[in-house]
């Protein structure tokens, strides 16, 4: 007889870190008939889980990512696993050290004790350490090891007592049932279990069960090697588990973590040795364990002599006694995969998780299984994140075999990826190619970010580069050129990636009022900004909507939230076939046409009326170029006069072919994203979604409320109407940098984004929700002449002319408060757009 | 006497878990996700070769008959300390096909007469009791037949004093001891000795050793392999009694079961 139940509300696959925390905040959230199960036996059942290195640096320059690593920090805390040791991330070059006080500076931002230290200072903490070849080092104090299967074990004793949970060890996942893409029921070796939820927390076989049901959970089980050297005499001597803090050689991507009288030597240095769910080897087969596979010595070979190097007291006389090849899951961009999957309702993906962010991960899956959003926001870690093209296997592998070796690597915030290049082209991507443009991918897309053949007007304009190497990285003075052209003339911008919904039927109104915060109920032609919000009233995204019809609508969104607003679209259907939902991104191009001299281009080439009293700002209409038709909305994200000009796919050529030429009369520019995205954006003022919009703020804090609330009913109006009744606790602000040298060197600098901002004593803001205040996008306003920064501060400080400071790289430079609010500051009364 | 000169033979063989898969062919073990080793018993006669050495000074050869890719196991003994490596290999085991006892036996009494030839005799030939994949118990055997010495199997305890070798074999009824002049040659035991591990320098050193290779001239011996086939397993079931005092009375219903009541 088998143990497991025939039905249960939630099944939950796995018994690792991740689906313990997840039954455990399941539970304590009031679900109950909760069933988990795992194919090993408990309470190592062989998985990641049982052979991690169960170490915690909580410093992180991703803030959803840190906010997970401490929350977990706070849960091992309060299960009593978790034990502080201290660590230290030690540097070899130069440039590590520059990267360390980027990490002070991160570390300021989430509240985290750190430290830099000297090569003196780190011998004195860990005396074994050579420091001939140590330049400094980078010291956490609460840096600790956990006991991640004891924490599993309290997990589900802590569900079992609340009557809410079976678990059953040795049950083999054979199959799970979909219907009408919802999921029913798992099958198994022990039976057939019928489930309302399905939570996947399966670790690296986690593909292989999503597959099961049709879904993809794009991960890639790869190695990460580990050897355990001793007995070491000055380890045992500490007579506990970890007595000294725990090493990373940051620059051989290597550390080295005391476990009793052995020191673990591991390393993220070697080559990608990449595995494939299905093929890894049963528990039978498997000499350890399904995840430590066999030790490749060769691929450790330079990592056992930079460990001897840099340890050569301790390490030259011990055995290596243990060596594994352990398996870990890797995804495409690094971050884990939460949420509800892309491809079958209420199957739920609690993969890729690391023992760092296990315990919080567990909570936030199972706040959102709940109330349909989670405390801290997951907008890096949604699953729905990723196109198509994106969820394969091709892909994953691509993708992690580039970032693997960065796992310990300098990471700079605007790198762009060098594998998995030109998936998705404009139908004038030889055009844009032409003209020397440098792309940035953009879900996929590449997207010219400035053009090289505008490098001239660098000089016409005169405009200063960055002295800084890291500042100049990834960016370019032809964007500030190009903005100011494009102020005084006239700009083409490729749109290509923009995200295209057509919503249609005699529904689409009603289906669209209940997502959306303000009306859609506008006349034909005219258009909507909104937001669409969670149920807890926070950002679920934001975007425009035109009215095509009476019972047609328009979406356009982001490339970087497509996927997941298309989720989010689709989830909300109505099942009566009242509405119909269609992706039409590929079917049409955008081209962004945009400056005072926008409308003498558009009107010498089209027959139609496009005076400001036929459309005027905000409307939208087809005319004719030539034979072709296109539609016009006339609307702008950099705040000039203009027009998206929306082109079907196979004519887009042709258009942007005829732009150009007729454009030449007007001195046209092609103009990058970076000034769509960062220069013309910031100088409006212009919010954008996952920088300073997110889960976590609302439209009243954002300054995007509008003074009326439509009467109609949808996602998260309790909350909102809560928020608007409230004082904000936070208000986004738009602050200028007053002095950018820095008073280290005497070079000036230029912030990149998520640096704390601070007071004038050097304290970090928090406002009433425990929300700090960092810098949520950064750029220069070439034509206010300045340095932008948004962020959000409490209300005590977004009070304009308020002097505060902004720290990056561990040093502090002064800003200003010039806009409490969403007022532009350039062209603060949108003449010029709306003129 | 200068020291001891002491030659290990060894074979590298797969290391599964507790199932082990076969190719779909069924003439090999699937060893995709399964590493190599040297077989358990030779891992304590390369043990017991060092001590040896550390007591009386000496080195040692260590020597395997096998694929190319058997270099990582001598290269291993090199690791944890033996001088010497030599692998003796042809294009049939390259190919993957175990030379049985015989052509083993053969290779290895041609390859120590070479190497003798060149340089001093060896004063203890060490084996282990059998291979831990194929099994067949012969191989040392045969060697020390074909080189005429004398040979002890299943040994669990060695000593050297005064040019005379003591083996110690566990028996029913207690120890059996033997005494042999050198040149000998002892079939060891897992057990005799908990054999090292590698430090890092020393796994960084066989790194840069130097691995003689020797080509195996010696005919194929008379046995053939067909296949392998997977013994039906005898699926043991635990059954969990209770906790604490709550279970005896199970546990006396089960002895009596049992007729042990």
């Amino acid at each position: 007889m088998s143990d497991l139940p025939t039905a249960a509300r939630v099944v939950v696959i796995g018994s690792g870190i991740v689906g313990n925390s997840v039954v455990a905040h399941l539970a304590e959230l009031g679900w109950r008939d909760i069933v988990q199960f795992d194919k090993g036996p408990l309470p190592n059942p062989g998985g990641s889980t049982g052979h991690a290195s169960n170490f915690i640096f909580p410093v992180d320059h991703n803030r959803e990512m840190a906010a997970l690593t401490l929350d977990s920090q706070r849960q091992y805390e309060a299960m009593g696993v978790n034990t502080t040791c201290g660590g230290i991330e030690i540097a070899r070059k130069p440039e590590r050290m520059e990267e360390f006080r980027r990490r002070m500076t991160s570390a300021t931002a989430w509240g985290i004790d750190a430290e830099l230290l000297t090569a003196a200072e780190v011998a004195k903490l860990v005396p074994f350490v050579n420091t001939d070849i140590v330049l400094g080092g980078f010291f956490t104090p609460s840096v600790s090891v956990v006991d991640s299967l004891r924490a599993g074990t309290i997990f589900r004793e802590r569900a079992m007592e609340l009557g809410a949970l079976k678990t059953v060890a040795g049950v083999e996942v054979l199959d799970i049932e979909v219907e009408n893409g919802r999921v029913q029921a798992v099958v198994t070796d022990q039976g057939r279990i019928a489930a309302e939820y399905v939570v996947v927390a399966s670790g690296v076989w986690s593909p292989r069960i999503a597959a099961m049901a049709g879904a993809t959970i794009p991960l890639t089980p790869a190695v990460h090697q580990m050897i355990d050297v001793g007995p070491i005499p000055e380890l045992e001597a500490t007579g506990n588990e970890i007595g000294f803090p725990i090493i990373r050689d940051m620059d051989t991507f290597c550390y080295e973590r005391q476990t009793g009288g052995s020191m673990e030597v591991g390393s993220y240095a070697h080559r990608p040795i990449f595995h494939r769910a299905d093929d890894i080897p049963s528990i039978k087969e498997s000499r350890l364990s399904p995840t430590e596979l066999p030790f490749t010595a060769d691929d450790f070979d330079q990592q056992l002599e930079e460990a001897l190097e840099l340890m050569p007291d301790i390490l030259s006389t011990a055995e290596m006694k243990y060596a594994i090849n352990g398996l870990l899951s890797l995804t495409p961009d690094g971050f884990p995969l939460l949420g509800e999957t892309a491809e079958v309702h209420n199957l739920w993906s609690a993969a890729a998780v690391w023992i760092k962010e296990g315990p919080g991960v567990g909570r936030m899956i199972a706040e959102w299984m709940t109330h349909g959003a989670s405390e801290i926001d997951a907008h890096h870690s949604d699953i729905t994140r990723f196109y198509r093209y994106a969820r394969n296997d091709h892909h994953v592998r691509a993708r992690c075999a580039e970032h693997y070796n960065k796992t310990y690597g300098i990471v700079h915030p605007r790198e762009q990826w060098a594998s998995e290049r030109n998936i998705r082209c404009a139908p004038y991507h030889a055009r844009t190619q032409a003209l020397g443009a440098v792309y940035f991918q953009a879900g996929g897309w590449e997207r010219p970010h400035w053009y090289e053949s505008n490098a001239a007007l660098v000089e016409h304009y005169g405009i200063e580069d960055r002295p800084h190497e890291w500042d100049a990285r990834w960016w370019s003075p032809i964007m500030n050129a190009e903005h100011l052209a494009m102020r005084e003339g006239v700009g083409m911008i490729d749109l290509a990636p923009f995200v295209v919904f057509d919503i249609t039927g005699p529904g689409a109104l009603d289906y669209l009022q209940h997502l959306t915060v303000n009306s859609c109920n506008v006349a034909v032609g005219r258009s909507v900004y909104t937001p669409l919000l969670d149920t807890r009233g926070g950002f679920r995204t934001d975007l425009t909507i035109m009215r095509l019809a009476e019972d047609a609508f328009r979406v356009v969104t982001g490339a970087f939230d497509g996927p997941r607003d298309a989720h989010w679209f689709r989830t909300h259907l109505p099942t009566d076939g009242s509405v119909t939902f269609a992706d039409n991104t590929s079917a049409y191009a955008t081209i962004g046409v945009w400056g005072p001299k926008a409308r003498a281009l558009v009107e010498s080439l089209t027959p139609d009326d496009i005076s400001d009293a036929a459309l005027p700002y905000g409307s939208t209409a087809e005319v004719l170029i030539d034979s072709i038709t296109v539609r016009l909305f006339r609307i702008s994200y950099v705040g000039e006069h203009g027009w998206e000009v929306y082109v079907p796919s196979d004519n887009a050529l042709a258009i942007w072919d005829r732009l150009w030429e007729a454009g030449q009369a007007f001195g046209v520019t092609a103009v990058g994203a970076g000034v769509y995205g960062t220069t013309g954006r910031l100088e409006k003022g212009y919010r954008l979604m996952g920088a300073e919009l997110d889960g976590e703020y609302t439209p009243v804090e954002a300054g995007l409320a509008r003074p009326k609330v439509k009467a109609a009913d949808f996602i998260g109006k309790d909350a909102y109407l809560a928020a608007r009744a409230a004082e904000p606790a936070a208000v986004l602000c738009t602050l200028t940098v007053e002095d950018h040298v820095s008073p280290r060197d005497g070079i000036a600098r230029y912030m990149c984004g998520s640096e704390p901002i601070l007071t004038l004593d050097g304290d970090r803001i928090v406002d009433g929700k425990g929300r700090v205040s960092v810098v949520t996008s950064a750029g220069t306003g070439p034509t206010v002449g300045k340095f932008l920064l948004l962020a959000y501060l409490p209300p005590e400080h977004a009070v304009v002319g308020a002097d505060l400071l902004v720290r990056y790289m561990n040093e502090d430079y002064p800003v200003q408060v010039a806009v409490a609010g969403s007022r532009p500051l350039f062209d603060p009364d949108d003449a010029r757009m709306k003129g | 006497m200068s020291g001891l000169r002491i030659l290990v033979c060894v074979k590298r063989v797969p290391a599964p878990g507790a199932q082990i898969t076969l190719t779909p062919d069924a003439r090999a073990v699937d060893a995709r996700n399964l590493a190599f080793t040297t077989s358990p018993h030779e891992e304590c006669a390369v043990e017991a070769a060092l001590q040896l050495v550390e007591a009386h000074g000496g080195d040692i050869t260590v020597l395997t008959v096998g694929p190319p890719e058997a270099e990582e196991q001598l290269r291993f003994s090199v690791s944890v300390g033996v001088q010497h490596a030599v692998l003796v290999s042809n294009d049939e085991m390259a190919a993957g096909d175990d030379p049985d006892p015989q052509a083993t036996a053969r290779t290895i009494a041609d390859t120590v007469r070479t190497l003798e030839a060149e340089g001093d005799p060896f004063d203890v030939l060490l084996f282990g009791n059998e291979s831990a994949d194929s099994g067949g118990f012969q191989v040392g055997v045969r060697v020390a037949r074909m080189l005429g010495i004398p040979i002890v199997n299943g040994i669990k305890g060695i000593d050297l004093a005064d040019g005379v070798l003591t083996a110690r074999r566990e028996g029913d009824a207690g120890f059996e001891v033997y005494r042999m002049a050198l040149p000998a040659a002892v079939g060891v035991k897992e057990g005799i000795n908990l054999p090292r591990y590698p430090t890092l320098p020393g796994r960084l050193r066989s790194k840069k050793a130097e691995v003689r290779s020797i080509a195996s001239t010696t005919e194929p011996g008379g046995l053939t392999m067909v296949r392998f086939a997977t013994p039906t397993v005898e699926l043991s079931e635990t059954v969990l009694l209770g906790a604490g005092a709550s279970a005896a009375a199970a546990v006396v219903d089960l002895l009596g079961e049992l007729g042990l009541a």
